[in-house]
């Protein structure tokens, strides 16, 4: 079955855009870390992060045709055309903000790529084999830090449970089916699986640490469709910014 | 968040074809398992590595540079215990 080519781009997209933004979000951290180990680790993730969505970007290219380059896609977009979730376009805020984010991210990262590498589209489960290794590292790296300061001092505990409230509520769009996973039988996974497999890793990793998870009056949603917070503009005018400053300048 | 409390680590990288670790360095963390994945993303990035030792550095012994005298000096006149003086048959590798 070969599927419609604008259906599996804009696919792609969603899950290109995700790696995409929270590697450029994660490379702001990039002299600020809170130590100088912090900051390379986490300058590590967001170039695996960056790897990654190269990888989803240049197979977006391919399929479509017509010239299109893995550059076009990151730099040439405006907003409305993102497909990534609200909670990786979030500011970093403090160190425990960025911890949650990315915990609850890796957490859906890790269990949505084991999924992925089953898809009938031998080049996207590659692609998720690969990211799988690096996800998983991830997910060791932000659970460790989500016990350390979850059961840590009084004040990191208030820290972390202040991030809880503040992000949680991003957590279930990651898991909601992208507008094209209808038609795409046997090549998208099935995100309600990978939601369960997350949610038992996250819920497990909440408890140790004592936290509260809030109850969620509004999920909030609509980054697939490309309906995004005001953060997304201002990450995209620093990101964009020498493209559109010099039109197709190359290095 | 400051590190000033965070013990130092000494950091010891077995490369792929090294028969040892070798110390490479030291760093900053609160606890040996953050020692270990701060070492990971310190030093291994350049796949430097495939097993990582990390000890803390208040655990290491340092022989006193003023007793080098008395501990290595005698053994410089020594020659014969280096095994210069053998055949060393083919099949013995990393001697």
């Amino acid at each position: 079955m070969t599927p419609n080519t604008d259906n599996l781009v804009q696919y792609v997209l969603c899950y290109a855009d995700n790696a995409m933004i929270l590697g450029q979000r994660l490379s702001e951290w990039c002299g600020h870390g809170p130590a100088l180990e912090q900051d390379i680790a986490i300058t590590n993730i967001a170039l695996d992060l960056i790897g990654e969505a190269r990888m989803w970007y240049q197979y977006a290219a391919e399929f479509e045709g017509n010239g299109k380059t893995e550059d076009d896609y990151p730099y040439k977009r405006v907003d409305r055309q993102w497909r990534n979730v609200l909670l990786v376009e979030q500011p970093n805020g403090h160190f425990g903000h960025t911890i949650f984010r990315q915990f609850m991210f890796d957490c859906f990262h890790y269990y949505f790529s084991l999924e992925m590498m089953h898809s009938n589209d031998q080049r996207l489960s590659e692609i998720a084999a690969k990211s799988n290794k690096e996800a998983s590292y991830h997910l060791k790296y932000s659970s460790e830090w989500m016990l350390r300061l979850g059961n840590g001092t009084d004040e990191s505990h208030q820290k972390m449970q202040e991030a809880t409230d503040d992000l949680y509520i991003y957590f279930n769009e990651l898991f909601e089916a992208t507008p094209f996973d209808e038609s795409l039988m046997g090549i998208a996974p099935d995100l309600s699986k990978v939601k369960e497999r997350a949610t038992l890793k996250f819920n497990e990793i909440m408890k140790e640490t004592s936290l509260d998870i809030p109850e969620v009056k509004y999920p909030q949603t609509g980054g697939r469709k490309g309906i995004h917070s005001e953060h997304l503009g201002y990450i995209l005018t620093e990101l964009q910014f020498l493209q559109k400053t010099y039109p197709n300048a190359q290095w | 968040m400051s590190n000033k409390n965070w013990p130092l680590f000494e950091v010891f990288i077995r490369s792929k074809n090294g028969l040892s670790h070798k110390h490479v360095g030291s760093l900053h963390a609160s606890d040996a398992e953050m020692a270990i994945t701060n070492a990971r993303d310190v030093y291994t990035r350049r796949k430097e590595g495939v097993s990582i030792w990390v000890v803390e550095s208040k655990n290491i012994t340092a022989s006193n540079p003023d007793e080098a005298n008395s501990l290595f000096d005698p053994a410089e006149d020594k020659v014969y215990r280096h095994p210069t003086f053998y055949q060393l048959p083919d099949e013995l590798e990393h001697m």
